[in-house]
């Protein structure tokens, strides 16, 4: 384009506009760094509220002391079960399924098509849906939090699409070669897929580590809390684990002591920065994936 | 969906009783057979709303009260206020939800306007990043920050403004915004991201044609970027508009406290509150059955008005 002068108009919306989203963006960032500098910070100072912007006396017994708490372990479990394991059955299942609906042989396929993809756009309500849970015996067991998720219609959507949008050829000649519906599928089908399924299990990884609803509703027993719902349970006992520490430590006030024992603050926000910490890790790298997601998404017929 | 139907047809038809038809249905039956337990199978649930359904004991135990729970929601006179103040927060909450719709498409047209690259990529990433953390972290984040130990009061104590602590949290004034606030900090850059790729997908010509012309500008903002918008934001108005009484659980679950509950109970909030904390299930019951059918009354309203006005259904 040619290049114009800036006028005095267009000089000063640029001031504005870049000061607008570097204040936003830092408020979209700052949370996070509070929390991790409050962490590593000595815990009095931290539970005074004087660590806002840098760290002050940096020490690790925090996260050594999550080692010791009750319960964490195990919710750490239940939490990267769920997302390893949802994630793959909700991957091969949308993937297979996206595949068989493209067959235009399969027996009333447009009927069964329909059968799941409008399942998109109702509900049971809570109570129906809690009720089947225990009807079914899921309640209080790990797989109520990955057999209701395997199939998701707007995921098979999105992989039927693209193998519609592949060459017919490609399965055709695998099929003069002698190849079954399962050798297309999975030498054919799933290698050349391989962007749209990425795109698929970062959004199914992302949604089963951070939901808490699955654990709120179907789940009393506290070996298989999810860690969502374990810092959930911290956060309302902040107030009440502070006094309890508090308590067990006015007998010893020395500083040092001070600055590494445990607080509800300090326990609450370590918590915090574990749970984030895996999003914060994968993102960057994956943020291009989301970005197709939602493009491929917004666009489906 | 539609022209992938087109094409099906115009192809010779196999074989009426080719085998492998079948063949293929039978793999996915077990996928089907999921799909049929947890979307239609709960749906048998909607009984219980005509029966007084006490949890311990079995449902053929129970009395039939017909539409006892259905009268009673329009009727009993402490049940109707409550509904009452309860479709005001979700109204309320829904029609800021759709006021500050625009946000996201004044963000992509600005953010359109910034040239320079690096910072661009920067603050796309970064207000992008609250969307994929859960609504429990945001509330760590939320207590974190205003709880009455928490950062803004801390300064505000060092500060010597203030004395006592503020009750940000723990507090049933500016409920609705504080919410709004939430959810906008959350949702933002992601929203905003659809609208910045539609305006990749304009033609440069026009920027160029419309310059030459003598546009400045804001007049090619005004003229060119936010008309090529607004498909977009239509069909995100009118998904807005059938998801409105769906304002969800999440969010209003972890933010809700013994004295926010009247402002913070959403018709979600309010389901889950009477039926699994009350343990009224048949009521409970009978309130999302009501709201799931004005759901999809909702949402075949919204369909017919897209079809009707663009020529094209968001379904």
């Amino acid at each position: 384009m040619k290049k114009k002068k800036p006028t005095a108009a267009d000089q000063t919306f640029n001031v504005f506009n870049y000061l607008l989203f570097g204040i936003f963006t830092l408020i979209c960032i700052y949370p996070f760094y509070y929390m991790v500098i409050n962490t590593i910070s000595a815990n009095d100072l931290s539970a005074a509220g004087s660590i806002n912007f840098l760290p002050k006396g940096l020490h690790m017994d925090n996260y050594k002391a999550l080692l010791e708490i009750k319960g964490l372990g195990s919710a750490a479990l239940v939490s990267i079960g769920k997302t390893v394991i949802g994630t793959v059955l909700t991957v091969l299942s949308s993937a297979f399924l996206g595949f068989m609906f493209t067959q235009d042989k399969m027996w009333k396929r447009k009927f069964w098509y329909r059968f799941v993809v409008i399942t998109m756009y109702f509900n049971a309500g809570l109570i129906p849906m809690f009720l089947t849970m225990k009807n079914l015996h899921l309640t209080n067991t790990f797989w109520v939090y990955v057999i209701p998720t395997i199939v998701q219609p707007f995921n098979i959507i999105l992989v039927k699409t693209y193998v519609e949008s592949l060459p017919k050829a490609l399965q055709e000649a695998a099929e003069i070669d002698g190849a079954g519906i399962f050798k297309v599928f999975y030498k054919v089908v799933l290698p050349t897929c391989t962007p749209i399924l990425a795109t698929v299990a970062i959004f199914s990884a992302v949604n089963q580590w951070n939901s808490y609803q699955d654990t709120l509703i179907y789940v009393t027993e506290q070996k298989l809390y999810s860690l969502q719902y374990l810092l959930y349970t911290y956060i309302n006992q902040a107030s009440s684990l502070a006094a309890m520490v508090k308590n067990s430590g006015t007998a010893a006030v020395s500083a040092a002591a001070l600055a590494t024992q445990q607080t509800g603050t300090s326990i609450r926000m370590t918590v915090s920065v574990i749970v984030v910490l895996p999003i914060l890790c994968i993102y960057p790298m994956f943020q291009r994936f989301f970005v197709k997601g939602i493009m491929i998404g917004s666009v489906k017929g | 969906m539609k022209k992938s139907k087109a094409a099906a047809k115009s192809q010779p038809l196999p074989k009426a009783k080719d085998k492998r038809g079948l063949q293929y249905f039978l793999w996915i039956v077990p996928f089907l057979i999921l799909v049929f337990l947890f979307s239609y199978f709960p749906l048998h649930g909607w009984i219980y709303a005509f029966f007084d359904y006490k949890p311990p004991r079995s449902l053929s135990d129970c009395d039939f009260v017909g539409l006892q729970w259905f009268q009673m929601l329009f009727t009993n006179k402490t049940q109707v206020s409550q509904l009452i103040q309860v479709m005001k927060n979700t109204f309320a909450m829904s029609l800021l939800g759709i006021a500050t719709s625009i946000l996201p498409v004044a963000f992509a047209i600005f953010l359109n306007e910034i040239k320079c690259k690096w910072f661009k990529t920067f603050v796309q990433t970064f207000t992008t990043l609250p969307n994929f953390i859960s609504w429990v972290l945001v509330y760590s984040v939320a207590f974190s920050l205003f709880s009455s130990t928490g950062m803004v009061n801390g300064f505000l104590e060092n500060m010597g403004i203030i004395t006592d602590p503020i009750k940000f949290l723990d507090n049933d004034s500016h409920t609705y915004l504080w919410m709004l606030m939430w959810n906008t900090w959350k949702g933002l850059g992601w929203g905003a991201i659809m609208y910045l790729a539609s305006i990749a997908g304009i033609d440069q010509e026009q920027y160029e044609a419309a310059s030459i012309d003598g546009a400045n500008r804001f007049q090619l903002m005004r003229h060119i970027t936010l008309p090529a918008l607004m498909p977009t934001f239509f069909i995100m108005l009118m998904l807005a508009i059938s998801n409105f009484l769906n304002n969800g659980l999440d969010q209003y679950f972890v933010f809700q406290n013994s004295f926010n509950k009247e402002h913070i109970q959403v018709l979600d909030l309010y389901v889950y509150n009477i039926g699994m904390t009350g343990s009224s299930y048949s009521l409970a019951t009978a309130i999302s059955m009501l709201k799931s059918i004005v759901s999809v009354a909702l949402l075949t309203i919204v369909n017919y008005i897209s079809k009707k006005t663009r020529g094209e259904s968001i379904v």
